[in-house]
Order: C-alpha cells, then structure tokens, then sequence
C-alpha cells in the first residue's frame, strides 16, 4: 500500500491544476474528431519541459485519460468517433442520441468509463510493483529480448501487413541509431547536418503522428462541413446510475476486456472497445437491440477503452515497452524528463511513480464529473471547420518541434518525418511499430552491446543470449509473435482473394 | 458493422505502382543501411547497426518481391483526386518550414501559412470580404494564442526573421 504515502502530491496546487486542465482540455480534445489522444499527448509533451516530472506526466495522464472518454461525446450526439477507440460507442450511442436519449448516453458513457477506467488503474496499482520485482532479475540479455519484443508484438498487432509491420518497427530501430554512438563517439548515418545530434523522440512524435493527420484533413478538400448534432434533452443522473447499474453484464464484460487488452503491448483502444462490444451483444439476451440504441453497447465500449489505460501502462512502467501508441508517446515524455522506466523505477523515482499513478486515479473521478459537465459544450468543438483544424494542428507541430532543443534542425526533420509517414500509411505501413522501434531502440542496443561484453568474458553471445530458460521464454514469445503477424497475414491475403 | 471498415473495403485495389514506388525506396535505404553497417569503422560501433541492418534488408527484400509479384494489398493507396486536393496544402507547409520560418521569423510565416490553408481549404466565397475578415480575424487570434502559450508561458525564442 506504498501508494497511499503519495496521495498528497497529486493535491499540491499546481499538480491539481494541471490535472484539472489536462482532464477539461483532453475531454474538448478527444471530442474533437482527427485529434487522436496519441496526437493530443505528443502535441502536449513540449508544454512538460518547464514542469517538474511528477507535473509534466500528471498533464500527460490526465490528457490520456480523458480523450479517450472524451471521444464517445461526439461519437454519441454526432456519429463521428473523436477517436478509433470510440468506433463502437456510436453504434449505439448516436441511436440512443437520436431517440432523445442523448443525456443519457453520455451520462453512461461517462460512468462506465469511469468505472472502468478506475479498475484499470488500480490494476496498475497493484501489478506493476510484482512486475517491477519480477523484472529485478533481467539482465542485458533479457531487456535486449523485451525491446525486440516490443518491437515485434506491436508490428504484428497493429499492423494489417506481417512484412510491412516487422519493417516498420526496423525503420524505427535504425531513426534510433543516427547520430553519434555513444561508447565510441562514432558518427553513424548522419545524411544530412539536422542528423547530426540524432532524431530527437519528442520530435519525431510530433511528426508521425501530427502531420499525418493535417494531411488527411487536407485530403478532404473544400467540402462543406456540415454537422448535424442531436438536441441533448434532459435526464436525471440518478436514473442513468440505475441504468448502468442494470447493465452490470455489459460493465464487467467491458472493464475485463479491456484490461486484459491493455495488458498486451500495442493492441490499443480500439480493438477493446469493438471485442468488448461484440462480446457483450453475444452475451445479452437482446442480442438483436444492439445497433439500435442499447445502452449497453455504450458501457461495453467505454468502460473496455478506458479499462485499457492503465493496464496499458503496467508494461511501460515495468520493462519500457509500452502497451499502446499513447504509452509510447508517455515514454518520451518521461525520457525527457530523464526517467527511465524499469524495474528499478519504484526504488529511484517512487514519488515521481506514485504521483503520477495515483493523479490518474483522481482523473478518472474528474473525468467522470467534469465530462458529464461539459460534454454538451465539448461536442461544439466538433464544428471546427476542418481547415482550421488541419492548420491549427500545423503550427502547433511546428512550435511544439522547435521548442524542444530550439533547433531549425528538428523541425525539418519533424516535417519530413510527418510526410514521409503520411505516404507509408498509404501503402499499409505503420506509425506505432515505427514510433516503438525508435523508442526502444537505444535501450535495445545499449543492452546487446553491455551483453556482448559480458558474452565476450563468457562464453560467447550465442551461449549468452540464447541460453537461459527466460531467454529462450522471450525468444518463444518473438518469434511467436512473428508467427502470428505471418499467419494473420496469410488469412487476410485468402480473405481478400476469396472476395475478389 | 462497422461504416468505416465498409468503406474502405469497397475501394478499389491500389495500382501495383503504389506499392513497388516506395518498396524500391525502402530497399534501396536498406542496402545503403546494411552496407554501411558493415563497411564503416570503429566496426565496434556498428555491431548493432549490422545486427537490424541485415534483418531490415531481408524484410525490404520481401517487401519488394510482393510489391514487384502484386501480391502487397494492403493500404488505401493514393487517387490523383487526393494528391490534387493535398498538394496545395503540402507545398504550403514546405514552404512554411523549409524557407519562412527562418526567413519571415516564426510568427509572420505561421501567420501567413494558417490564413493560406484555411483560405485554400475553407468552402466559403473567396471573393467576400466577410469571408476574409472571418479568417483573418480567426488566423490572429490563434496566433495571439500562440504566442501567450510559447513565448510568454513557456518562454521559446523562435527565430525573428526580417519582420516578428
């Protein structure tokens, strides 16, 4: 029960006003369809830099938090998800919406995220310090094997291509090695002198995941953005409390997906919410009500994606491999801050750790009060023409980048990062293995050059790294993840072969 | 089930060029990787260079046998529709990194950028004076944002450039 000492920190005046602010601008943020949580948290990093850690990630979380809860208000009253993780809370929620029960969907959605969201936490509460004392016995050989299998889970799940996913992620190991090396001081692949000091993390976040999204609001054109949005009429929360609460099914199932999805690296919001919601309609005995304003659709989907967030974590805080893109961007903002997560996290950095824990535990009850407050002014937000948006989102990334090391150099590498990043998702490549791979990158390296040393005293690497029942279980698990990545691949290609 | 999966499955296969364009470019980064890798001295600081190096040049080689065979699907592609409607707003955030910036310094060329994709990408009249007060207007706002959050908050000196 260590976190309880720290409660105290999340209550300082400014960690709670950041927390405050971070939940009421994630919520505006989430609900602002093309500004993923990934996005709103990478954009949000240089705002970190004149903050105290413990601040900075109590910012970084509570934003997590709360775009994801806030992306169900315009997926309820607009049917346009605020972001993937919110796809299957507008099957029935824009129904219940447009059946004048719009206030109830969003008080539901609010709650069961809630409630979710607060078992995903203290699930991280509790596992991640077993976890960091199970990870007290990895050596350079084991977090080698972890980083690679970072790497490698993250390319099979989030990627549709087996190839193109396990590229992606060595795209991403190789942006990690430019620059100078660090034991001999040598220049590796610097093209060009905006290399010279490396791809800074930050930078590079900015641009794979910001400048996309401009571009694919400009692929819209000049067309007319006409929304329309339901009237929110009027229900009691009371009643909406007793809705959820005869709706437990569809809660538990939810908040049990999600959290065994956030458990698993790189799997993500959006696959909790859309199983968590197929699993539910299988489970109901009104299977035939889903899609038409069940509420229990609703909970399902919000109380998985927000169960998914701490869990999410649990990998990240313990080994450093993140459980979701917005993790490995949450990995950058505590790299910057000169924290390196692992299992030595809770011995050096505990108050900087259970702070910033336990703020998101607050969060998830400030979400729950604040989204059910401003959720009908947060859908407003949605009318931002897209133009505005795309140019908005521009600028930022552009002051966002600059402001990291003050250099033009990042800048340029941001833009041609974010662009480059555009075409490959085109052509069925992907951010996060990229992003994870260049994240990971140095932990993996200095961890098989330490273990070579070591390899090199011993027996020889082969002998060091394969050899070792948690080598050769961490091995397993990458070359199991190769496997399933080639397999789903496969069943993909005979899907779209059959169809054709 | 769900419209957004419906809608990209009901698009139309992606030109085999599409795939084989980038697929040669990724090959042809992979070789020079692989190669330098195992060319360069110290060799010591290459050992894990050479290490992905290999393992990147094998995927790329993969990846370019499918592209070349037809057999890579994956992806939505890119229509001339689309390359016609973003190139506009491309070239704009060209010119806005790679020249204005520095030239113009931050808050002119951002200035300038946002009041150009919004114009060029905002439906309403371009020939109403209403319409270019209202961006106008909207452009100095958020750059007035801006620079509460960047320079007064967070204390950046962006580069000044000939005019702000």
């Amino acid at each position: 029960m260590e976190f309880l000492q720290y409660f105290g920190g999340v209550f300082e005046p400014v960690s709670f006003l950041l927390l405050l602010g971070g939940t009421v601008g994630g919520l505006i943020l989430g609900a602002t369809p093309g500004l993923s949580p990934t996005m709103a948290v990478a954009l949000l990093i240089p705002f970190t830099f004149q903050l105290e850690a413990t601040q900075g990630l109590i910012l970084l979380g509570a934003a997590y938090t709360s775009t994801v809860a806030g992306g169900a208000v315009s997926a309820i009253l607009l049917k346009i998800p605020g972001a993937p993780a919110n796809i299957a809370t507008a099957l029935d929620g824009n129904e219940m919406a447009k059946q004048g029960r719009a206030t109830e969907a969003l008080h539901v959605s609010f709650l069961a995220s809630g409630v979710g969201g607060i078992v995903g936490v203290l699930l991280l509460i509790f596992l991640t310090p077993v976890l960091a004392r199970w990870a007290l016995a990895f050596g350079p050989s084991h977090l080698f094997w972890m980083a690679i299998l970072g790497v490698t889970v993250i390319g099979s799940l989030d990627s549709r291509s087996f190839v193109k996913g396990l590229l992606s992620g060595c795209l991403g190991l190789w942006l990690s090695m430019i620059g100078y090396d660090d034991i001999q001081g040598a220049q590796r692949f610097i093209f060009h002198d905006s290399l010279t000091g490396g791809v800074n993390i930050i930078t590079a976040l900015i641009g794979i995941f910001a400048i996309p999204q401009v571009i694919e609001m400009l692929a819209k054109g000049r067309r007319e953005h006409r929304i329309s949005q339901v009237a929110i009429g009027k229900q009691s929360l009371f009643m909406s409390l007793r809705v959820l609460l005869r709706k437990s099914k569809a809660l538990s199932i939810g908040t049990l997906v999600g959290s065994v999805i956030g458990l698993i690296p790189g799997v993500g919001g959006q696959i909790a919410g859309l199983l968590a919601y197929d699993q539910t309609r299988k489970f109901s005995k009104d299977s035939d009500s889903f899609g038409k304003g069940n509420p229990a659709g609703v909970i399902a989907a919000e109380s998985a994606n927000n169960a998914m967030v701490g869990p999410s974590l649990v990998p990240l805080l313990t080994l450093s491999i993140p459980g979701s893109p917005t993790a490995a961007v949450l990995l950058g903002g505590l790299l910057i801050h000169g924290i390196f997560p692992g299992s030595d996290l809770f011995d050096n950095y505990p108050e900087v750790a259970w702070t910033f824990i336990n703020s998101m535990l607050i969060g998830q009850i400030l979400m729950v009060i604040f989204g059910i407050a401003v959720a009908s002014y947060a859908a407003r937000v949605a009318h931002v023409p897209p133009p505005v948006m795309a140019a908005a989102v521009l600028v930022l990334a552009l002051f966002g980048s600059y402001s990291v090391q003050q250099s033009m150099g990042d800048v340029y590498v941001m833009l041609a990062l974010g662009i480059s990043m555009y075409l490959l998702e085109k052509v069925g490549f992907s951010a996060a293995p990229l992003v994870l791979g260049l994240i990971l990158g140095p932990i993996a390296e200095a961890n098989f050059i330490q273990g070579s040393m070591i390899a090199n005293a011993m027996d020889g690497p082969v002998a060091y790294f394969l050899s070792g029942t948690l080598n050769l279980f961490l091995l397993t698990l990458v070359l199991a993840s190769i496997a399933w990545s080639f397999y789903s691949s496969y069943r993909e290609n005979n899907r779209s072969g059959a169809k054709s | 089930m769900n419209p957004i999966v419906d809608e990209q499955s009901a698009r139309s296969p992606v030109p085999r060029m599409q795939h084989l364009v980038p697929a040669s470019i990724i090959l042809l980064l992979a070789v020079t990787v692989a190669w330098l890798s195992f060319t360069r001295e110290p060799s010591d600081a290459f050992l894990f260079p050479r290490l992905i190096g290999s393992v990147m040049l094998l995927l790329a080689v993969w990846n370019f046998l499918r592209a070349s065979f037809g057999l890579a699907k994956v992806g939505d592609g890119l229509s001339l529709t689309t390359v016609g409607r973003i190139a506009p707003g491309l070239v704009v955030m060209l010119v806005l990194v790679y020249v204005a910036a520095k030239a113009l310094g931050f808050y002119v060329a951002s200035f300038a950028a946002f009041l150009c994709v919004y114009s060029l990408y905002d439906p309403a009249s371009h020939t109403k004076p209403r319409s270019w007060i209202k961006r106008i207007v909207i452009s100095i706002v958020f750059m007035a944002v801006v620079y509460a959050l960047f320079t007064l908050l967070l204390k950046v000196q962006t580069p000044r450039g000939r005019f702000f």
